[in-house]
């Protein structure tokens, strides 16, 4: 939760000082969006009304941009964002599989987190990595030439691996 | 980075995109950093880190010049070897270089020399794998920005404009409208301001030519601009880029402050009177900002919602003015234009289309990566002689251009050269340069699902017919491939999707029936074999499959094992059944098998 | 200099004036090319893709709202290829609505519907997955529908471009895109002023008042209740339209007899409370101008106006005059003094407000404007919805007898019933306050200046030598201009009159659809109704609030004097700041 006065508002502000005087508000609000999402995660509501408050941009309209990039996101993430690509590549190669692979094994769709906010599933348009293809990019790392078994495998290490508290991510 | 004070003897270039990243180009690095200081060589050898190079099936890459030569799946083992056979004893690894080095020839050898023309022709990608992305040095060294030097000294901006019109440029973003006159279009209207913009919103599933673009040489596309932003009388340009990019934005951002240090942007650039600056905007994961006047709206901090057009952005652009609007491929052509002349540029290309254009190959095809041809090429030549043909001993079945908005050609097309008007007379389109091989195992229905799918989740849901009209081709081909198409789906699909093209507000809705279009032009009979006959000829439409168990088991009892709905039966060492009723076609039988005497069908 | 170009409809040569929209050079020479977001007074969408034609040379069909004309264009209207797709185009929209169109609020007065059945579609071809969200029943005023809306984007526009509130914006994309407030959150915790303009422009029931009617019949079938009604005075300006009566015809008396006929008791008219407010706020001004009060004085009588000031300009609420609005003097007075006079108990009493005004029924629930524990006004209906009871109830209202308010508090001069066009307030106001100021009577009342449709009008009036500098403000976007004004030069402005809807409370939030054949929020139609109500001014005996008998009467039965402390008790109040605060823009940003 993001509470009023926390540092993370704090550099939110000093952020936007910055950008108050150039050009209009609004052109602003993409880069600020991307810098709250930086800071927290998330899109939290609190700090959506600071940049409504402190750049004169209607809330709905802000909540209308925030909603329409999928880049953003408006709940808190899990711990390890899992990034699974569906691009053209990956689809040939059989991206379905892996996708129903990981639908089974942590429950969760497209832009879930699963009860234990270890993971977040997401859906990529293409990492670039078609060479690998399929892949999956989990936080910042890519998996590729996957099978529906190495998925399932990967991320029982992660889990088994956060259980031992050996893991460190840059995500939170 | 080891510090020079010579020349350095060898460029030693470490391919860094995602997939060699993957493949520990890292270590790779390090590992050769060890040995050359092991031997001595580390004060004379430079070691740089490029983009991707586009040789992505055999990383990881590293090519050693001058020689130009390529070592393909490298290991930290290979290393000593190549240190020392190659960069003490001269002798390149046989063993480890890449043979077939068709994938690299280049227009530009590192001074601009003419070498022989091969399949590829480098003019965009010309610097890419040669220079390292993070230095201004090396690109100056690569004829960088003398294109800018000439056109800021020896013309004026409406000698610019007439020379790119006379080359014959166009947009490498999709749609192919000549460049000169969307410039002179610009030019022409009288404003207190205008603005430039790069359109590096790649979105195309499977595309990442901008990408690497900028990533291997992010200086070209800001020359491209400035001289773009001299030829308009535009002072601030714009570059909209996706978030999901950072090693590109970082290295352009790296790149735009080194350009400023050294007065190549910002006031009177290289002592001229003309200022121009440029600054990074981020896309948000939004397909549909490729669009321009979606762009437009997104770097205003606006939902990415696409207007009518006219105005076009030429006349009102950003925030009320006239803006110029180009892609990175795009403006990474214009300096070689400047420098070498339209005359020269419209030798390379067809008659309507000139220059050459980067794809992205990939899909069924042993070489998957990057390539530039002269427009002109057929397809063939790019699947076959360049991609090296279908792997694993399948049929081709189709190839895919432009992405979402382009369509799949079946083998007879494969003659088809690779213009604007060949490929849309075929019924698919250039688009930004996507370029998916099919095999047989392919379904064409199930593809078409994909894609409108993506271009569905893509749509920003403004216009009627794009908004409604997919969702409603969607559930058509979702029946379809379930099992549950109905006769008159095929005519309804024809229906919407000839509306939704002819009449939706912008280019992603008008385009994104082309794919099922175009699929049911060329392989109807795919279709109706799912909707007569419950069939997916191909064996990929899960709920159309049945797997059957053949006279090749050995009774091993490990399907049944693997059956997640307990539908196989059978005794030890005796034949296995399916219970057709209880199957869920999920191919876990099947993917299990050692004997191959699970039939799919 | 317009110059005359030559386009062919159809293959059929007209003359047309350059630089027009292929729509709106055709609306000029007899077609009417259907269309579904386009709205004149708002920016174009070219969203809803009805419009279309085709253009020869062009491959794809062309937006005809958004595509300039030019020299020599070849436009064909109603091939049978487009036919075809505008049609599929209609029917798409009507694949994802709920096909309840019998049990609808709008059933026979939808624009949908009208499309629908003039673009021929007798069956279905693409039906499929619908949409499928919770209705938004969190305000008072306004009920959102999200499943019945079709994604024009006229309310999004005018929220944004004609009121700068900005409630409501699209949220998500494709097929998932919804209109709502910020955050999703209910539409009672937005900025939302609940002006209603979003009902006006919406084409189908995704917007539309909170509908009272059934309270309010259950209460005329309530023999233990006294029910009272009042009627604002654009009621009457509009309420023939939704008999299908042409714009402009005034229904006084015939309001006062049908909604005796439905069951009132006493039937009032806000008018006289419009008369009460004059004396109370046109003395509260002199006392603010004599007594070095804060200047200038802003009227309080807009119930939309009164929660944009406390969200988005809480520090000048002090600016704000502190009089009720003239509904919720009635009712004090219908709960105090005419309780007395009729010796009931006040919570016996219910008093109905007829409205041409959606946040009227805000304006009601809140707890500042309770008289003696009691909410003063009971029950809050619009000109619709009363045009809906009248008919429902059976009662043939073209062929009605008309009667007469009741007294005491149904008379009303003519300054009250102006009181519902723009400027109508501050005239009123002028013809009273200049007599009691300078003793003399006002002779010239017409005070043209603040007449008409302007978004702002200023005036000037010399009140014994002192120049009275005033202001008319309607429909929220133009408040910045002015307040903006009254920061940067304090001294420029005495008095300013805002309401909220643009035209004043004749372009109410409440007030009859607009029929087949006119737009939403159309000036002309605004025109006819300010002329309904001039007209009933310039027929009156007295046309200054301070001339009404009866007025004076209460003043001597009851209240004593203007800003006496029974006053100050029944009829102002005091205003405080609102969250969530709502954020100017000075210019449209949606």
């Amino acid at each position: 939760m993001a509470v009023a006065g926390d540092q993370n508002i704090q550099t939110l502000q000093e952020y936007m000082r910055g950008l108050k005087s150039t050009g209009a508000p609004c052109s602003h609000l993409i880069a600020i969006l991307h810098k709250t999402q930086e800071l927290y995660g998330y899109l939290p509501r609190e700090a959506m009304d600071e940049i409504a408050l402190t750049m004169d941009i209607p809330r709905a309209h802000i909540w209308g941009v925030a909603t329409f990039y999928h880049y953003f996101n408006l709940t808190r993430p899990g711990r390890h964002s899992i990034a699974l690509c569906m691009g053209t590549a990956c689809f040939v190669k059989g991206a379905a599989d892996i996708l129903e692979a990981i639908k089974n094994k942590l429950n969760i769709d497209f832009g879930e987190t699963t009860g234990d906010g270890l993971f977040t599933l997401q859906q990529a348009r293409c990492l670039g990595a078609c060479g690998l293809a399929p892949v999956m990019m989990i936080n910042d790392k890519i998996y590729g030439s996957l099978t529906p078994e190495k998925a399932v495998a990967i991320l029982d290490d992660y889990a088994s691996r956060e259980k031992k508290g050996v893991l460190h991510t840059g995500n939170v | 980075m080891n510090a020079m004070n010579t020349l350095p003897k060898y460029i030693v270039t470490l391919c860094d995109g995602p997939t060699c990243m993957h493949q520990r180009s890292k270590t790779l690095k390090a590992v050769i950093e060890e040995e050359l200081k092991k031997r001595g060589l580390y004060e004379t050898t430079s070691l740089v880190l490029s983009g991707c190079l586009g040789m992505c099936n055999k990383s990881p890459i590293v090519i050693v010049n001058p020689g130009y030569t390529i070592y393909g799946g490298v290991s930290p083992e290979d290393i000593p070897e190549i240190v020392e056979e190659h960069l003490v004893k001269g002798k390149p690894v046989a063993r480890l270089a890449i043979e077939e080095d068709y994938l690299y020839n280049r227009f530009y050898r590192v001074f601009g020399d003419v070498a022989f023309f091969g399949q590829q022709m480098r003019i965009a990608l010309r610097n890419c794998g040669i220079m390292d992305p993070e230095s201004l040095d090396d690109y100056l060294s690569l004829r960088g920005y003398e294109a800018l030097a000439k056109v800021l000294t020896d013309m004026s901006p409406a000698q610019v404009i007439s020379e790119v019109k006379k080359s014959g440029l166009r947009g490498r973003g999709g749609a192919g409208f000549l460049t000169g006159l969307k410039w002179e279009n610009t030019a022409r209207q009288k404003s207190d301001e205008k603005f430039v913009i790069c359109n590096a919103d790649e979105g195309d599933p499977g595309a990442f030519m901008d990408r690497s673009t900028i990533e291997g040489d992010p200086h070209t596309v800001i020359e491209g601009m400035i001289i773009g932003g001299y030829a308009i009388g535009a002072h601030r340009g714009f570059v909209y880029i996706r978030a999901e990019y950072p090693l590109a934005i970082r290295r352009l951002r790296k790149a735009i402050d080194e350009a400023r240090r050294e007065g190549l942007l910002g006031t009177t650039i290289l002592d001229s009177a003309f200022s121009f600056d440029i600054e990074i905007k981020l896309g948000a994961g939004a397909f549909v900002c490729g669009e321009e006047t979606a762009l437009i709206h997104s770097i205003e901090g606006r939902r990415g919602m696409p207007r009518p057009r006219p105005p076009y952005p030429s006349q009102k652009g950003l925030w009320g003015r006239p803006t110029l609007i180009n892609n990175v491929e795009t403006w990474a052509n214009i300096p070689v234009i400047v420098l070498d002349g339209a005359d020269w540029f419209t030798t390379i290309g067809t008659e309507k289309s000139k220059g050459t254009k980067v794809f992205a190959l990939a899909g069924n095809v042993q070489n998957t990566g990057l390539v530039e041809v002269p427009m002109g090429t057929t397809l063939r030549e790019i699947i076959y002689d360049i991609g090296g043909g279908i792997p694993d001993n399948k049929k081709f079945k189709a190839v895919q251009t432009g992405g979402p908005s382009g369509g799949c050609l079946p083998e007879q097309y494969l003659d088809t050269r690779v213009d604007y008007e060949s490929l849309q007379a075929a019924g698919s389109i250039m688009g930004s340069g996507g370029m998916i091989v099919m095999d047989e195992g392919v379904c064409m229905v199930n593809i078409a699902k994909f894609f409108l799918e993506f271009t569905q989740n893509e749509s920003c849901g403004k216009c009627t017919p794009c908004r409604e009209g997919t969702k409603r081709m969607l559930e058509i081909l979702q029946r379809i491939t379930k099992g549950e198409g109905i006769e008159g789906d095929i005519e309804k699909l024809e229906r919407l999707g000839t509306m939704i093209s002819k009449a939706s507000l912008c280019g992603l809705g008008q385009s994104a029936p082309n794919p099922v279009l175009s699929t049911l032009r060329h392989f109807r009979a795919e279709y109706e074999e799912h909707i007569k006959n419950k069939r997916c000829p191909a064996g990929t439409c899960v709920d159309l499959l049945s797997y059957t168990i053949t006279d090749g088991c050995v009774g091993c009892g490990l399907c049944r094992k693997k059956c997640p709905v307990g539908a196989i039966s059978g005794e030890p060492k005796q034949r296995h059944v399916i219970d057709q009723a209880a199957c869920i076609n999920c191919g876990q039988c099947y993917a299990a098998c050692k004997f191959n005497a699970i039939q799919k069908s | 200099m317009k110059q005359m170009i030559t386009i062919y409809v159809n293959d059929k040569a007209y003359q047309v004036e350059s630089g027009q929209t292929i729509m709106q050079a055709t609306d000029g020479i007899g077609f009417r090319i259907p269309r579904l977001c386009y709205h004149p007074k708002l920016s174009i969408e070219g969203a809803c893709r009805v419009c279309i034609v085709e253009v020869e040379g062009a491959r794809n069909y062309i937006a005809s709202c958004s595509y300039p004309v030019n020299d020599g264009m070849r436009i064909y209207t109603n091939t049978v290829p487009l036919r075809r797709a505008r049609r599929d185009i209609v029917e798409l929209i009507l694949d994802n609505h709920p096909d309840d169109c019998h049990t609808c609020e709008r059933d026979g007065i939808c624009e949908l519907q009208r499309l629908a059945y003039s673009m021929g579609i007798r069956r279905r071809h693409f039906e499929g997955e619908k949409k499928n969200y919770e209705k938004d029943l969190s305000s008072i005023s306004v009920i959102r529908d999200p499943n019945k809306c079709i994604l024009c984007g006229r309310c999004v526009r005018l929220c944004s471009e004609v009121q700068h509130v900005n409630a409501l914006g699209y949220a998500n994309r494709g097929f998932q895109t919804v209109v709502m407030s910020a955050y999703d959150r209910p539409f009672s915790e937005s900025v939302c002023t609940n002006c209603g303009q979003c009902i006006n422009v919406c084409p189908t029931a995704a917007f539309v008042e909170k509908n009272y009617t059934q309270e309010l019949f259950d209460k005329l079938n309530d023999s233990s209740v006294i029910k009272i009604a009042q009627v604002a005075p654009s009621v009457r300006a509009a309420i023939g339209e939704a008999f299908g009566i042409p714009p402009g015809q005034a229904f006084e008396r015939e309001v006062a007899a049908a909604l005796k006929k439905l069951g009132f008791t006493y039937v009032f008219d806000t008018q006289f409370g419009a008369d009460l407010t004059i004396m109370e706020e046109a003395s509260e001004f002199l006392e603010r101008i004599q007594g070095n009060g804060v200047l200038p004085m802003v009227t309080s009588c807009s119930s939309a106006w009164m929660k944009y000031v406390e969200q988005f300009y809480p520090d000048l609420l002090p600016n704000v005059s502190t009089c009720k609005s003239p509904m919720s003097m009635l009712s004090a007075m219908a709960k105090t003094y005419f309780a007395e006079k009729i010796k009931i108990d006040p919570a016996k009493i219910c008093v109905a407000a007829i409205m041409c005004c959606t946040a009227k029924k805000y304006e009601a629930a809140r707890p500042e404007l309770m008289v003696n524990g009691l909410p003063a006004t009971d029950i809050v209906v619009t000109t619709r919805e009363i045009a809906w009871m009248i008919r429902s109830a059976g009662i043939d209202f073209l062929h009605i007898e008309g009667e007469d308010f009741d007294a005491p508090l149904g008379l009303s001069s003519g300054a009250g019933a102006i009181f519902g066009v723009t400027g109508g307030v501050m005239e009123a106001a002028i013809r009273t306050a200049y007599e009691l100021y300078t003793g003399e009577t006002l002779i010239d009342i017409e005070v043209n200046a603040i007449r008409g449709f302007q978004g702002i009008k200023e005036g000037k009036v010399l009140m014994d030598g002192k120049e009275i500098r005033v202001a008319v403000v309607h429909g929220l976007g133009h408040v910045y201009q002015i307040l903006d004004m009254v920061r940067n030069e304090p001294g420029r402005f005495h008095f300013i009159e805002i309401m909220g809807c643009p035209g004043g409370c004749i372009g109410g939030g409440g007030q009859p659809y607009a029929g087949s054949n006119s737009v939403p929020l159309d000036e002309e139609v605004l025109q006819k109704r300010a002329q309904a109500l001039y007209g009933l001014d310039r027929e009156r005996t007295f046309r200054r609030s301070h001339e009404n008998p009866h007025v004076q009467k209460l003043y001597k039965e009851f209240l004593g004097r203007p800003l006496s402390s029974l006053s100050h008790k029944l009829l102002h109040t005091h205003y405080t700041p609102k969250e969530p605060r709502g954020i100017i823009t000075r210019e449209q940003t949606a």
